[in-house]
């Protein structure tokens, strides 16, 4: 465990120091929200009503890209050697490792969200929902994400294939997501969709470190 | 603590290349083995081997702890240190930082961290970010784990090649006193190791 926070203290500090990670995925979000008006037309009415469709698919690219380079690094230069002979297994790495990029880069995100969907013109009565949903959407981003990373790891194309590998796992969590903010602005029941979600996340954090682990230990071997 | 290693009939595929068969190498407490053998031989790759990041097509890698064979598993996470060619360390991140994770990260202290740089000649570094050091000074802040958190078996990957010669002989000094407290090391070389050792050669 204190190995665990060691590690998670480190890609904390690596994610926040190299050019403000965080801040170039918020720049990064408003610009998708900004492009969004440009592409589809200006009428209110219709921008509201993909208002939280957007503001969460932008949520999904901007996650994605951060994501890429997630194990690259620590590959090219000899550091996961390093975290795969420490005292804690890959599988823990790999939760530190997606757990430091959700916290770095998801949950500003996240919060991010509500300002994006609100200034796209959606109702303020889904910004209570849009916030756990896009924790807990992020939370799956972040884990999915590092699988896509973990299996690129080595290509000389990583980045196109990353997207490749991830953005059909993203696809249920979407679904389920926008589904849930679809259905409450609608004034349907929304609590199907938003406990899809959570379960698809914890699957996600339950399941995915066990895929990277494996993953590295191939590209290691 | 490792009391020994033993390396029994080894051999090593990578793709559809092998590097070597039939290798069978022991060391115990307070020995050096330098492997040699020319380029691409197989020197890092059995040192990955024996570090477990490599499985072998063929044959054992055994560790003897104080009361008899060790798990493997066990043996490695808190049993040996691999020093490689890359040395693992954030181009953006300083000197100290770097050192202060990897010593935490492979049980050592802050303390020990401090005591290590000392020997390693690394005070002065210690704040200025990675990449605004040499090759050697890099080195020698990868090497300073080494100290900071004693582990039995040292495996190291050309670990004097950018290192100038006062600080080779101080490094020699310290591999000399490692050995002393029964300690091993495993080094893939090209120059002689600064160290009584037996000499292995890799891939003949």
């Amino acid at each position: 465990m204190k190995a665990f926070l060691i590690l998670l203290r480190r890609e904390l500090a690596l994610a926040w120091g190299n050019g403000g990670g965080p801040l170039l995925a918020l720049a990064f979000y408003a610009c998708v929200v900004t492009l969004l008006p440009l592409a589809a037309g200006r009428a209110p009415e219709r921008l509201a009503s993909l208002a939280p469709g957007i503001a969460w698919l932008a949520l999904a690219l901007a996650a994605l890209l951060s994501l890429e380079r997630l194990f690259e690094r620590d590959f090219e230069d000899g550091a996961l050697d390093l975290l795969a002979l420490g005292p804690a297994p890959l599988e823990a790495v790999a939760v530190a490792k997606c757990l430091a990029h959700w916290l770095a880069a998801g949950a500003p995100l996240a919060l991010a969200a509500p300002i994006a969907a609100l200034a796209l013109g959606a109702s303020p009565h889904i910004i209570p929902l849009l916030i756990p949903c896009a924790l807990a959407g992020g939370l799956a981003f972040s884990f999915l994400g590092g699988l896509g990373a973990s299996l690129a790891l080595g290509s000389k194309r990583g980045g196109l294939l990353v997207a490749v590998i991830v953005l059909p796992l993203y696809v249920p969590p979407v679904i389920f997501g926008a589904g849930a903010l679809d259905a409450l602005a609608g004034g349907l029941p929304w609590t199907g969709g938003l406990f899809l979600l959570l379960a698809y996340s914890a699957a996600a954090v339950a399941l995915g470190p066990i895929a990277m682990a494996a993953a590295c230990r191939n590209a290691l071997d | 603590m490792l009391r020994a290693i033993r390396i029994k009939d080894l051999s090593l595929v990578r793709g559809e290349r092998r590097l070597f068969s039939g290798l069978d190498l022991e060391i115990s407490a307070g020995q050096a083995v330098a492997l040699t053998g020319r380029n691409g031989a197989g020197k890092t790759s059995l040192l990955r081997a024996v570090a477990g990041l490599l499985r072998p097509s063929r044959g054992v890698i055994g560790f003897d702890g104080e009361a008899g064979p060790l798990e493997a598993e066990v043996a490695r996470s808190d049993g040996l240190h691999l020093v490689g060619h890359h040395d693992g360390l954030k181009s953006t991140r300083s000197a100290w930082e770097e050192l202060l994770f990897q010593t935490r990260w492979t049980g050592g202290s802050e303390a020990s961290a401090r005591a290590a740089a000392k020997k390693l000649d690394l005070d002065r570094l210690l704040d200025l970010e990675i990449r605004r050091l040499s090759a050697g000074q890099r080195r020698r802040v990868a090497l300073a784990r080494l100290l900071a958190s004693p582990r039995s078996l040292w495996l190291l990957d050309e670990p004097m090649a950018p290192l100038d010669a006062g600080h080779r002989e101080g490094f020699g000094a310290l591999m000399a006193r490692h050995l002393e407290g029964g300690g091993m090391v495993l080094a893939a070389v090209h120059d002689p190791l600064p160290v009584p050792c037996r000499v292995v050669e890799v891939g003949g």
